[in-house]
C-alpha cells in the first residue's frame, strides 16, 4: 500500500538515481523538471482526448441515444479516429484573416490551459512546484486564456467570429470575480496561497465547510472554461461556432484541447480547493487514485450540466454574475471572516482544530452558509418574481394565452 | 554569462521589442497584443528579482485584466477589424519628439553618472513569506493609503457608470 501510494515517486527517484550515474547533478535536475513536465502534459492531452468521448457517451446517455460506438469495442477508438481526422485535415487561413495571430491564438489558448496542471497536487508529494503563492499562480494563468480567444475571434475578420470573442472576454471577466472572493472566504480560512496546506487542512472536505462557496464556484468556473449553459461565446445556434467558425483541422483541434484541458484543470482546482485533493475517502486507495477518481466525478457534473440546461442569453449570463454572484461571494466573504474570528481552523500555520472539533465547526460553518443561502434567497425574490412575470409575458404563446384570459 | 543574465537579455529584449512593435503597429488591435508582450516582459523581470508574487500579479491584473479591458474597449471602436488603419503621424508628433528625447537624455545622464557603481538588490529580499509581508503592511502601515487608492477606483468606476447611462 505504502509502495503504490509512492510508486510515481519510487519511479522517478530510480530514474533519477539512473541518470545520475552518467550525468552531473544539475543537468539530471533539469532532464527531471522537462521530464515532469512533458509527462504532465501528455497525460492532460490524453485525458482530454477521452474526456471528448466520455462527454459523447454520458450526454447520449441523458438524451436516450447511445454515443459512440462504431470505432472499435463500445467507441472506444473514436477520439483517436477524431485525432487523426484533424491532423490529416487542409490548412485552410481566410484570405482577410490578419495571418499572425490567426496562427499564434490556437497556440496560446492551449499554453496556460496546460500551465495550470504545474502547481496541482496530484498525491502526496506528487506536485510538479509547490509554489507559495499557487492558488495566485492558477489564477493569474487561467485569465490569459480570454486573450487568445479575443485574438483567435478577431484575427478572423469574421462577424460572428469577432462577437463570439468579445462574449468571451465579458463572460471571463465578470466571473473572474465572484470565483476569486469565493476563494478569499477559503484563504481566510487556511492562511495559505500553498495548495498543498489546503489539502493539509481539510481533514472534513471544505465542501461540507463553505457549500455556498463550492456552488458559487462551481458556477463561476463553468463560465470561466466557457462549458454549458455558458458555452455562450460559441452558442452554435447562434453564432456557428463562435470564436473558432474560421479555424479549421489542427488549428481548431487545437481550440478545443484548450477548452477541454482547462475544464479538466478547473476540476481539479476544485477537488483540491473543495473536496481534500488526494486525501482518501472511507476506502484506502492510493492518494493519486481518489484524485484522479474525485476528478472525474466533477467532470461528470459537468457533463449532466451540459445535458441538463439550456443556454443562458448574454444579459441573463451577465445578471447572474453581477447581481446575484458578486454581493452573494461578497457577503459570503465577509461572513467566513467572522466565522474565522470566532472558529479558525488554523493558527500561525498550524492546524488547531482536532478530533471531535470538527464537527462543531463543520456544523457552524454549514449552517451559517445555510443561512447565508436563505437569506439571499428571501433578499432576490421580488427580483426573481418580477423577471419570472417578464419572462412569461415576453413569449408569444404566453401573450395570446393571457389575450384568451383577458377576452374571457 | 549566467543562466540569470540570459534571461534578463531575452525578457529585456521582449519588452523592448514589443514595446517598439506597439508604437509602430497601425492596428490598434495587434499594438495591444504588443503591450502583452512588454506586460510579460516585466513580470519575468519581477521573477528574476526573486518577487515571484508581484510577478504573478503583474500578470493576473496587467495581462488579465487592464490587457483584456483594453481589448474589450478596442471592440467597441467603429472600425474594431483594423481595416482603416488610421494615419501614422499625427499633428503631435514634434510634442511627442521633444517629450521622448528628453525622457531618454534623462535616462542617459544617469547611466553616465552611475558608471560603474550599479547597485542591484533583490526586490523581495525574504523570498519566503514575501506575499504575508506584504499583505501585512497593506493592512496596517499603509492601510490608509490602501484604501484611498480603492476609494479613487471606486469613485471612477461609479463615474464611469454615471457617463454612460442613459438619461
Amino acid at each position: 500500500m505504502q509502495q503504490l501510494d509512492r510508486l510515481f515517486i519510487l519511479i522517478g527517484d530510480w530514474f533519477h538515481s539512473l541518470l545520475a550515474q552518467w550525468l552531473p547533478e544539475p543537468v539530471v535536475s533539469a532532464i527531471g523538471m522537462l521530464l515532469s513536465a512533458l509527462i504532465i502534459m501528455t497525460i492532460a492531452a490524453v485525458t482530454m482526448l477521452y474526456m471528448t468521448y466520455l462527454e459523447r457517451k454520458v450526454v447520449a446517455r441523458i438524451q436516450d441515444r447511445i454515443g459512440p460506438n462504431r470505432v472499435g469495442p463500445f467507441g472506444l477508438l473514436q477520439p483517436l479516429a477524431d485525432g487523426i481526422k484533424m491532423f490529416t485535415k487542409e490548412m485552410i487561413v481566410p484570405t482577410q484573416a490578419h495571418k499572425v495571430v490567426y496562427n499564434i491564438a490556437p497556440v496560446l489558448a492551449v499554453t496556460p490551459a496546460m500551465m495550470a496542471f504545474a502547481v496541482i497536487p496530484f498525491g502526496r508529494d506528487m506536485v510538479a512546484s509547490d509554489l507559495d503563492i499557487g492558488l495566485l499562480y492558477l489564477i493569474a494563468v487561467s485569465s490569459v486564456t480570454e486573450i487568445a480567444i479575443v485574438m483567435g475571434g478577431w484575427a478572423s475578420r469574421n462577424k460572428y467570429s469577432l462577437l463570439g470573442g468579445m462574449r468571451a472576454a465579458a463572460q471571463m471577466l465578470s466571473y473572474e470575480i465572484p470565483m476569486v472572493l469565493v476563494l478569499l472566504s477559503l484563504v481566510l480560512m487556511v492562511g495559505s496561497l500553498r495548495l498543498s496546506d489546503f489539502v493539509d487542512v481539510q481533514t472534513v472536505p471544505f465542501i461540507l465547510l463553505q457549500p455556498f462557496a463550492f456552488i458559487v464556484f462551481l458556477i463561476s468556473a463553468a463560465a470561466e472554461v466557457a462549458r454549458s449553459p455558458f458555452d455562450i461565446p460559441e452558442a452554435e445556434s447562434e453564432l456557428i461556432a463562435g470564436y473558432h467558425t474560421e479555424y479549421g483541422g489542427m488549428r481548431f483541434a487545437l481550440f478545443q484541447m484548450a477548452e477541454f484541458v482547462a475544464a479538466l484543470g478547473m476540476a481539479c482546482i476544485m477537488v483540491t480547493l473543495f473536496l481534500g485533493g488526494w486525501r482518501s475517502w472511507i476506502i484506502p486507495l492510493p492518494s493519486w487514485l481518489w484524485f484522479v477518481i474525485k476528478t472525474f466525478i466533477l467532470i461528470n457534473v459537468w457533463f449532466w450540466f451540459r445535458g441538463t440546461f439550456p443556454r443562458l442569453r448574454i444579459d441573463q449570463l451577465q445578471a447572474l454574475a453581477w447581481k446575484f454572484l458578486v454581493p452573494a461571494s461578497l457577503l459570503h466573504a465577509i461572513m467566513t471572516a467572522v466565522l474565522v474570528t470566532f472558529f479558525p481552523l488554523v493558527k500561525d500555520g498550524q492546524l488547531v482544530v482536532q478530533g471531535a472539533e470538527w464537527l462543531t465547526t463543520t456544523v457552524v460553518y454549514f449552517v451559517a452558509n445555510v443561512v447565508l443561502l436563505f437569506v439571499l434567497m428571501l433578499l432576490y425574490r421580488p427580483y426573481v418574481r418580477r423577471t419570472v412575470r417578464q419572462l412569461r409575458v415576453a413569449t408569444p404563446a404566453a401573450a395570446a394565452r393571457q389575450q384568451e384570459v383577458q377576452a374571457a | 554569462m549566467t543562466l540569470e543574465q540570459g534571461i534578463f537579455i531575452l525578457a529585456s529584449l521582449l519588452m523592448l521589442g514589443s514595446a517598439l512593435a506597439m508604437v509602430t503597429a497601425r492596428s490598434m488591435f495587434v499594438a495591444a497584443l504588443w503591450m502583452i508582450g512588454t506586460f510579460a516582459g516585466v513580470a519575468v523581470l519581477f521573477i528574476l528579482l526573486n518577487a515571484g508574487f508581484l510577478g504573478i500579479v503583474q500578470i493576473l491584473i496587467y495581462i488579465g485584466a487592464i490587457a483584456v479591458l483594453i481589448l474589450f474597449a478596442i471592440m467597441l471602436t467603429p472600425d474594431v477589424m483594423g481595416l482603416k488603419p488610421g494615419p501614422r503621424y499625427t499633428g503631435q508628433w514634434p510634442l511627442a519628439a521633444v517629450m521622448a528625447s528628453t525622457l531618454a537624455a534623462v535616462i542617459v545622464l544617469l547611466l553616465v553618472r552611475a558608471g560603474n557603481d550599479w547597485h542591484i538588490a533583490d526586490a523581495a529580499p525574504n523570498v519566503t513569506d514575501f506575499a504575508v509581508q506584504l499583505g501585512e503592511a497593506f493592512m496596517t502601515t499603509y492601510l490608509l493609503p490602501f484604501e484611498v487608492a480603492s476609494g479613487v477606483l471606486l469613485v471612477a468606476l461609479i463615474g464611469a457608470l454615471v457617463i454612460v447611462r442613459d438619461e
